[in-house]
Parts: structure tokens; C-alpha cells; sequence
């Protein structure tokens, strides 16, 4: 105290601290930033450039350990050619579409119908069904495909893609469904009494303000569904035998690996095209994802 | 043939609550009736069981002579206003006006007319094409009366539609649902917690308190005849000051003993009304403009007593002073010509025309 009333006036305190300037701390900023960036594209696009550099060379080119496997000496698209125009890859590739679409609808039917219940109607243990949706999303695939077999077998659609349809949506709905709850959690209650007075009823309320206004949340779950029916690889590992059956992940692996020969430059080859549509998905989706997240973050 | 009529409506909630305690209210075709009171009396939840989002526990309502309680909101022919104005966010706001028309399957030159009318009374023409969210708080509310213009229903609910804006914005909202009742004439239940809202806009008030009508009366009746302590207190700003008195028979004539030994006569006019109750502990209830420094009256029934102001606020057109009388907390409204300072006793002069005797005990107003 005394310290103080001393020192006011006289002198001014002398600075400990280093005088900031805006324009040196952003440049520092995006130094860091830039920095830190780089390290992690460098991570994580170093597998798909060496996946790209294996599927342009030759058979011979890839068993050669003389040459440095970073660089293609003599590029070839024939492994894209073979892919394309000999055996299932294309098969499998149709097969991977009609389960993804399959399951992504069926997905969002089932989840925004849930949600909205869920949501909207207060019912006798609604909040406790809300729970278990989420709990069920806890139990991890591996130990579900055990009794799932059992009931596969029984349906008679072992080997059919048929029950891909009918599984995925057991790993897909109840995040979807979980995502859809906050979503339409966040819509304010007077915007459904206002409609319930303009005249709707559940399903044009539904139809006509909820799943407009939450379609940055309907998005994004439908990403999820995509991602994870593209790249399920257990359940088709375990219901799939027949290669014409089969979708990508597994058709892959079954068909471009004989015994212990890996036929590396098809497998690259295969693997690059079958990530090719999340890619899409993801670069046309996520525009309107970001621009429906940002509309909503500004909202007055 | 737009009247509504409560009966005997009850609300409870799970657990036993009593929002609404059996209420008993007809508004007249053409009305624009105020339910007003404090947060949780239970005046949205009655607007809410008008409108149909809550159903009602007991009781009977009934919408231009149709008792309305299963009939669901779409069906009760009402619009309403709401506080955030809940309009909805992805139609622009020619959408949002003739969203109920559309779903009622109006033909689109008949929604045209209607939106285009509705816009022009509110003065939001130039805003159909946009989005709510490019809307200011004033336009938004626009829109969102709009949206009960265009269907020209039986009834319009008001919840609380001005308590989002700024305070300037809130005065021209008012005067603006004011006109506009005035053009439709459409039957209006209104909710706010504002009394200053509630004075002037309604045709007559319903002051709620704790799910009961504490009164039901025209602007001026509440501020002259409150019929309870509640309605006294709730109706005029700053509030009406209640000073703990005794009510004393004494030569003939009532007296009224205040605290600080100051004794005002009860003016000959309302003797034989207080005279039963001399003898008794009583509420003595004056607001804070009929009181005022002795030299600045000229009203014939005033009795004089000394105060000391503690504290002081000058409001430009009048002065605030505040005072103390055995715990109770005085309000007088003076003339700003009156030099008044924290401190220096003043001769106070009230109007005893103006004041009121309320039972402390069942808080109604003698």
C-alpha cells in the first residue's frame, strides 16, 4: 500500500514486459500457424502420394529394390486399366454405392423421424429411449457380429448384400439419430408453436421447418452415415464371401491378394479410386455444411 | 362474433402446481383486453391455453361461442405474436406472412393481396424478399404481426411482443399495435409484465396475481379504485406508498395515526366508509403524485405533515424525493421549482382525495 502511494507520480514503474505490437504478434501467429500446418499435411498426405507413386508403376518396377520407391521411373496406368476392365473392382465398386446410398436414407429417414420424436414429443421415457439410442452406439461392432451372424443366418441373407443394408444402419443410426436430437434441440420451441398455430401439423412441421433450418445438422449426419457405410470393413469381412457380392473394403483385399502375393500396384490403384467419392463428398458438402454453421453462428 | 370467454379454467402442472387457479374472464368482440401482472402469475399460461399449446386442467373455453378446449390450435382460427418472434428463419418474409395461408391452401393471388395489404398497414413492403436474419428487432416484430394480419383471424394473442426491443423502439412498437387494433379491430388478448404497456394500450386490464384475477377494470379505474393491495401496488410508477397507520375514532371525528406521531384527519367524504373500521391497524396508500411540498398545491383536501428527504432525484420534469417513515419507504413527486437537498425537513401536503385504506390483513382496499 505504502509502496505504492509512494511511487504514484514520481516515476513511472519501470516495464517488465516487452511492449506487444498487433502486427508483429500476427506475423508470429502465422508463422506458427503456417508451421504447424505444414508438419501435418506432410503426415498425413505422405501415405495416399506413395499409395499414387506404387499404382503407376509396373510389376517389375515395384519388385525392383535397386531404385529409389519415392520416384516412378517409367509411369503406367495400366494397373488402372486392368482394375477397370478385368475381374470385380467395378462390381465391388456398384456393390460399395448401392449399400452407401442404401444406408445413408435409410439412415436419415429412421434418424430425423427419431430425433424429432425424441426432440419434440414428450412421451412417457422419452428421455431415457434418448439415453439408450446413445448407449447403443457404445457397443463396439466387434462384439455385436456374433449374434448379428445369428440373425443374418436366419433371414437366409448370409452372403447377400442385401444384409449389409439392413446392418449398417446399426453402427449409423443412433449417432445420426444422437447428432439430429442436439440439432433440433437448438430450434427454438416458439418456432413449432408458431406453426402448430399457422396450421401444420407434425409431419409439415417436420418437412417444412425442421428439417430446413437444421440441415447444416442433417448434413453432417449424413456425412457420418456415408463415412462410415464407405468404410465398413468387419460386417462385410464377416457376411461376404462371393467376390461378386462383395463391396470395396473387402473386394479389395480378397481379390488383389492371392496366397501371399500381393499384387501392390492394383491394390494402390484400387484403393486411390475407392477414396475418390468421400473426397467429393466431402468437398461439395462441406461448403454448405461451413456456410450453414457460419449462418448460424451470426444470427442476430 | 369473436368473443372469448374463460370459465372457471384451471392449469396444474405435474406435481401439483397451480399456474392457473380457476380464473373467470369474457372478452368482448372488438376488445383489446391486457392480462398483465408479475413473472409467474400465470398470464402467459393462460394466452397459452387460449392458443391451444396448453391444455387446460379444468374449465371451459370458448372462442366466439365454440367451446374450443379439444379443438387444436390450427383449428381455433388465432394468431399469435411471440416474444422472440419466432419467425421462421429460412423462408424470407413474404414466406413467413403466407406460410399459414399456404397451408391452409389459400389460392396465390388471394395470398398476394393479403401479404401486400398486411405489408402496407405495417410498413415492411420494401422488406418481402429478405431473410429474418437481415431484419432489425422493430422489423422483425413487424413481420411477425404481419404473419397474424394475413389470416384475418377471430383473435389475435399478444406474449410479451415488446420485451426484446430497446426502450425507444418499444414505445413506437406500442403506439404502432395500437393503430393497428385500431384498423382490424380484431378481438386482442394481450400479455405483458409491463403495466405501462397494459395502461396504454388496453381497453380494459386484467391484473393476475399468483394464477388468480386480482382485477379486471379500464386503465382508469385501476389507478383511481385498485380493489386490492396487489392492484394499488402493481398499477402507476414509481409505485403507491403504503404507510403502516391506525384508524382512531376520537371528538367525533377519524383520525389516522401515521409513524413519526403524525396524525391526518379522514376527509369528511369517506368518513362513513372507514368509519367501521376505526379502531383498527390499516395500510394507508397514497402514490407518490398526490403528494407534494405544501406552496405547490392547491387542492382543497389536504392535510400537512413534516418529512425530511433522504434522498433526492431530480427527473428534469419533476424531483423524486424519498423518505422514511418507520421502515417504510415514501415516494413524493415535487415540482422541480421546489429547492429540496437530502437533509433539510420539508412541509408535505397530501391529497387526501387521492388516498386509499386497505385491510393489511386480506389486502383489500377499504
Amino acid at each position: 500500500m505504502s509502496g505504492a502511494s509512494v511511487t504514484r507520480g514520481a516515476v513511472a514503474p519501470p516495464t517488465y514486459y516487452k511492449v506487444g505490437s498487433i502486427k508483429r504478434e500476427r506475423r508470429w501467429a502465422l508463422i506458427g500457424a503456417y508451421a504447424a500446418l505444414a508438419v501435418f499435411v506432410v503426415f498425413f498426405l505422405t501415405p495416399p502420394f506413395y499409395m499414387l507413386v506404387t499404382s503407376l508403376k509396373s510389376s517389375g518396377e515395384i519388385a525392383d529394390l535397386s531404385g529409389n520407391p519415392w520416384i516412378v521411373s517409367s509411369p503406367t496406368l495400366e494397373n488402372y486399366r486392368e482394375l477397370l476392365t478385368q475381374g470385380n473392382y467395378v462390381t465391388h465398386f456398384l456393390n460399395s454405392v448401392i449399400v452407401t446410398l442404401a444406408v445413408v436414407a435409410i439412415t436419415m429417414v429412421i434418424s430425423i423421424f427419431a430425433a424429432f420424436a425424441l426432440s419434440r414429443m414428450r412421451f412417457w421415457g422419452s428421455t431415457m429411449l434418448a439415453t439408450g439410442v446413445f448407449l447403443t452406439y457404445l457397443v463396439p461392432e466387434t462384439l455385436l457380429f456374433i449374434p448379428l451372424f445369428q440373425i443374418i443366418g436366419g433371414l437366409g441373407l448370409y452372403n447377400n448384400l442385401l444384409a449389409m443394408i439392413l446392418i449398417y444402419p446399426t453402427l449409423t443410426v443412433p449417432f445420426t439419430t444422437w447428432i439430429m436430437i442436439g440439432y433440433f434441440a437448438s430450434i427454438p420451441k416458439e418456432l413449432d408453436e408458431a406453426a402448430l398455430i399457422d396450421g401444420a401439423n407434425h409431419f409439415q412441421m417436420l418437412w417444412k421447418i425442421f428439417i430446413p433450418v437444421a440441415l447444416p445438422g442433417i448434413l453432417a449426419a449424413m456425412i457420418f452415415a456415408f463415412t462410415v457405410s464407405w468404410a465398413q470393413f468387419l460386417y462385410p469381412m464377416a457376411f461376404l464371401v462371393s467376390s461378386e457380392q462383395m463391396v470395396l473394403t473387402v473386394g479389395i483385399v480378397s481379390d488383389l491378394i492371392r496366397g501371399d502375393t500381393f499384387q501392390w500396384g492394383k491394390i494402390m490403384a484400387g484403393a486411390l479410386m475407392a477414396a475418390a467419392p468421400p473426397l467429393l463428398v466431402y468437398a461439395f458438402l462441406m461448403d454448405y455444411y461451413i456456410a450453414g454453421l457460419t449462418a448460424g453462428a451470426t444470427k442476430g | 362474433m369473436a368473443q372469448v370467454s374463460l370459465r372457471k379454467i384451471v392449469k396444474e402442472y405435474e406435481g401439483g402446481v397451480q399456474a392457473v387457479k380457476g380464473i373467470d374472464l369474457e372478452i368482448a368482440d372488438h376488445e383489446f383486453v391486457v392480462l398483465v401482472g408479475p413473472s409467474g402469475c400465470g398470464k402467459s399460461t393462460t394466452l397459452r391455453m387460449i392458443a391451444g399449446l396448453e391444455e387446460i386442467t379444468s374449465g371451459e373455453i370458448a372462442i366466439g361461442g365454440q367451446v374450443v378446449n379439444d379443438i387444436p390450435p390450427r383449428d381455433r382460427d388465432i394468431a399469435m405474436v411471440f416474444q422472440n418472434y419466432a419467425l421462421y428463419p429460412h423462408m424470407s418474409v413474404y414466406e413467413n406472412m403466407g406460410f399459414g395461408l399456404t397451408l391452409r391452401k389459400f389460392p396465390k393471388d388471394e395470398i398476394r393481396r393479403r401479404v401486400e395489404n398486411a405489408a402496407r398497414i405495417l410498413d415492411i413492403g420494401n422488406l418481402l424478399d429478405r431473410k429474418p436474419k437481415a431484419l432489425s428487432g422493430g422489423q422483425r416484430q413487424r413481420v411477425a404481426m404481419g404473419r397474424a394480419i394475413v389470416r384475418d383471424p377471430k383473435v389475435f394473442l399478444f406474449d410479451e411482443p415488446l420485451s426484446n426491443l430497446d426502450a425507444k423502439l418499444r414505445v413506437q412498437m406500442r403506439t404502432e399495435i395500437k393503430k393497428v387494433h385500431q384498423t382490424v379491430k380484431t378481438t386482442t388478448v394481450y400479455v405483458t409484465h409491463d403495466q405501462v404497456e397494459a395502461m396504454t394500450l388496453a381497453d380494459r386490464v386484467v391484473v393476475m396475481n399468483q394464477g388468480i384475477i386480482e382485477q379486471v377494470g379500464a386503465p382508469q379505474e385501476l389507478y383511481h379504485h385498485p380493489a386490492t393491495r396487489f392492484v394499488a401496488g402493481f398499477i402507476g410508477s414509481p409505485a403507491m406508498n403504503f404507510i403502516p397507520a391506525r384508524l382512531e375514532n376520537g371528538a367525533g371525528a377519524l383520525r389516522m395515526h401515521l409513524p413519526n406521531d403524525i396524525v391526518l384527519p379522514v376527509p369528511a367524504s369517506r368518513t362513513q366508509r372507514y368509519a367501521p373500521h376505526a379502531g383498527r391497524e390499516v395500510l394507508f396508500g397514497i402514490r407518490p403524485e398526490h403528494l407534494t411540498e405544501v406552496r405547490a398545491t392547491d387542492k382543497p383536501n389536504i392535510a400537512t405533515f413534516q418529512a425530511t428527504p433522504e434522498v433526492v432525484e431530480p427527473m428534469g420534469m419533476e424531483t423524486l424525493v424519498h423518505f422514511w417513515m418507520q421502515g417504510a419507504e415514501v415516494c413524493a413527486r415535487l415540482d422541480p421549482a421546489v429547492p429540496v437537498e437530502p437533509g433539510r425537513p420539508l412541509t408535505m401536503a397530501a391529497d387526501l382525495d387521492q388516498m386509499h385504506l386497505i385491510d393489511p390483513v386480506s389486502g383489500r382496499v377499504l
